[in-house]
């Protein structure tokens, strides 16, 4: 088959891609938001070069240390020590590890299988619409948390289960979305010239309708990296995420809140980062929308 | 629907529940027990025999209200149940009502402001309000009012030291209606974190949707009508358009209202809240097989509740609905 070229709407890729990146970087939000995580990536890629001290090396004459600047402090420690006397900045740049990895591996996975759903559901109907469509009514009309908990707790707890818990709960978001956008491009001009042309079914959807789903999904994938970065915190705080010799921000959130009058700052550092990232990945997100979206710019 | 989605549910955490590694009655009993023990153990708790034909007792037993006996707590499911549902439905109650108030004035403030530069300060405030989550919100207030300005208490429901007796496990209910404040004025103290927890995000999801949905309601005719009759701004906006904005935010507060319930399970774990959610994480971590099953199926049961209870009032607010 000859690799036909025809006019496709304004949202493909040529030209389109290069406007959108010029929109992303005069708009302030996502510049502050995306250096933010992109400085979040290097402390975690960089952590052991990065970290002052051993974020496992316990030093007990200095458990409880205040962050400097607050009396009773110890230059060595710039944020602080918990009650193990562990540093707590070296822990929150390596719980940084897990946060990031969980937030890409997971969101990704999750966009993939609910993309896969949500364009056969679109493309094809019948049938397969309505058994994804039952499947997402079903798994939606339950609470995540309890869920991603049920989950893990048999799944095992650890790193892979946390992810897969995120992606067995959170694929329903693509798969809903991508499922609608896929309906709204099956019904332009242009897949109509496709099929006229002699592709087939299946080309169309990879070849056509994907590259016209993807600035939704793309948007829809920061925001779930926000959601990741939460979920792995909250199955970190209940216990059920990595072993507790893994520093990360949930563990040190339950290790700060059970000394949290007498070390407050042992929970205040990992949630400041928690609250950062959330933001980021969402003004992100929003960004991106507001690129990608003719609608919305006015 | 309903009751297939209730069904599955249940078949679903059945099965995995029984493939999870991890025997729960081995742990209980411990190494010295002998293997006819374990036996008699396991049929005690309905753990022994073919799957199907253990999913089947159980279910003959739970459609009659028998949901089996928890496995660490040696009490039935059912009674646990009744003991700390109560304290769910008072915490999820008061936060959707403070939910609805406070994003209800946000809505109403920002469309009577519309024209001034504090509504976008308002707007800007809201993102940042839906962008965090009850978790963070929780944590945030922990750090707020049980620490930098201890205000609050930070964990339980009611002081241990208050004892008076209760007939229900519905204790600020019960100690409004027969008037002993002090005690309700306690409950709420201790309640009071945690319903902001939850309130906060569902507050910005309402404020925002309601204040689109005024926004658009304010440029109608029957508003400039009014307006041309004299009607002060405020009043046109709760007279008026309030009255065709309030539809959809409803539609959108239910669906919000079940994650709500879903926020319970993590917030009631951070302040020590005495209610279901909290008992949820206790009984994963122990593998009580039982709970898990009762626990699972009352969350459903709560979410169908939910769902019903918003399609009958959004028709009830809408007569155009009401003959279909």
């Amino acid at each position: 088959m000859s690799d036909a070229t025809f006019v496709k709407p304004a949202v493909g890729r040529r030209g389109g891609g290069s406007a959108v990146v010029k929109r992303l970087v005069r708009d302030r939000k996502v510049v502050v938001a995306g250096g933010y995580i992109l400085l979040l990536v290097v402390l975690a890629i960089f952590a052991p070069a990065i970290a002052p001290v051993d974020p496992l090396a316990q030093d007990l004459s200095n458990a409880e240390t205040p962050p400097v600047g607050f009396s009773g402090a110890i230059p060595d420690f710039l944020l602080g020590t918990d009650d193990l006397g562990r540093d707590v900045l070296s822990r929150a740049i390596f719980g940084a590890r897990i946060a990031i990895t969980v937030a890409f591996i997971a969101a990704s996975l999750a966009a993939a299988l609910g993309t896969l759903l949500g364009l056969l559901a679109g493309w094809y109907g019948r049938s397969i619409d309505n058994l994804v469509s039952r499947l997402v009514d079903v798994w939606m009309s339950f609470p995540a948390v309890l869920l991603s908990i049920l989950l893990v707790a048999i799944l095992g707890s650890g790193l892979d289960s946390v992810i897969a818990a995120i992606v067995v709960i959170d694929w329903t978001r693509f798969c809903r979305v991508v499922r609608t956008a896929t309906m709204a491009q099956a019904r332009m001009d242009y897949v109509t010239a496709a099929r006229a042309i002699g592709f087939r079914r299946g080309a169309i959807l990879v070849r056509e309708i994907l590259p016209n789903v993807i600035p939704v999904l793309i948007a829809l994938l920061t925001l779930e990296m926000g959601i990741a970065v939460i979920v792995e915190a909250i199955l970190s705080f209940v216990g059920l995420s990595v072993s507790s010799d893994t520093p990360t921000w949930g563990g040190m959130i339950a290790q700060g809140r059970q000394i949290v009058h007498e070390a407050w700052w042992v929970m205040t550092v990992p949630l400041l980062l928690l609250c950062a990232t959330v933001i980021a990945f969402n003004q992100l997100g929003d960004g991106l929308t507001r690129a990608l979206d003719p609608v919305l710019r006015r | 629907m309903a009751v297939i989605t209730l069904f599955g549910v249940a078949v679903v955490v059945f099965c995995l529940l029984r493939v999870v590694p991890g025997d729960p009655v081995a742990m209980m009993v411990g190494p010295a027990a002998s293997a006819a023990d374990i036996a008699a153990l396991r049929a005690h708790y309905g753990l022994d025999g073919p799957l199907p034909l253990q999913f089947l007792t159980w279910l003959k037993a739970a459609l009659v209200g028998d949901f089996g006996t928890s496995i660490t707590r040696h009490q039935s499911v059912l009674s646990i149940l009744g003991a700390y549902l109560p304290a769910t439905i008072e915490l999820a109650f008061s936060a959707l009502l403070v939910a609805i108030l406070l994003g209800g004035a946000t809505a109403v403030v920002a469309t009577l402001l519309r024209q001034h530069r504090t509504s976008a300060a308002i707007d800007a405030l809201n993102g940042v309000f839906l962008a965090l989550p009850d978790f963070i919100w929780a944590l945030i207030l922990v750090l707020a009012f049980g620490v930098a300005v201890p205000l609050l208490p930070l964990t339980g429901r009611i002081d241990p030291s208050i004892d008076v007796p209760f007939a229900t496990n519905f204790l600020l209910m019960e100690s409004i209606i027969t008037g002993r404040f002090a005690v309700a004025g306690n409950i709420a103290a201790h309640m009071a974190m945690p319903t902001l927890a939850l309130a906060l995000p569902l507050a910005a999801v309402i404020a925002r949707v309601l204040r689109q949905a005024l926004n658009e309601a304010m440029v109608q005719d029957y508003v400039l009508l009014a307006r041309i009759k004299g009607m002060s701004e405020l009043r046109l906006i709760l007279h008026e358009a309030l009255r065709n904005a309030v539809g959809p935010t409803l539609a959108l507060t239910g669906v919000q209202a079940t994650f709500l319930i879903g926020g319970t399970v993590v917030v009631e774990r951070i302040f020590a809240y005495p209610g279901i959610g909290n008992l949820a994480i206790e009984a994963v971590i122990n593998r009580d097989f039982p709970l898990i099953q009762g626990l699972v199926l009352m969350f459903g049961l709560i979410f169908i509740l939910i769902n019903i209870a918003v399609d009958l009032t959004v028709v009830a607010l809408n007569p155009r609905l009401r003959h279909v």
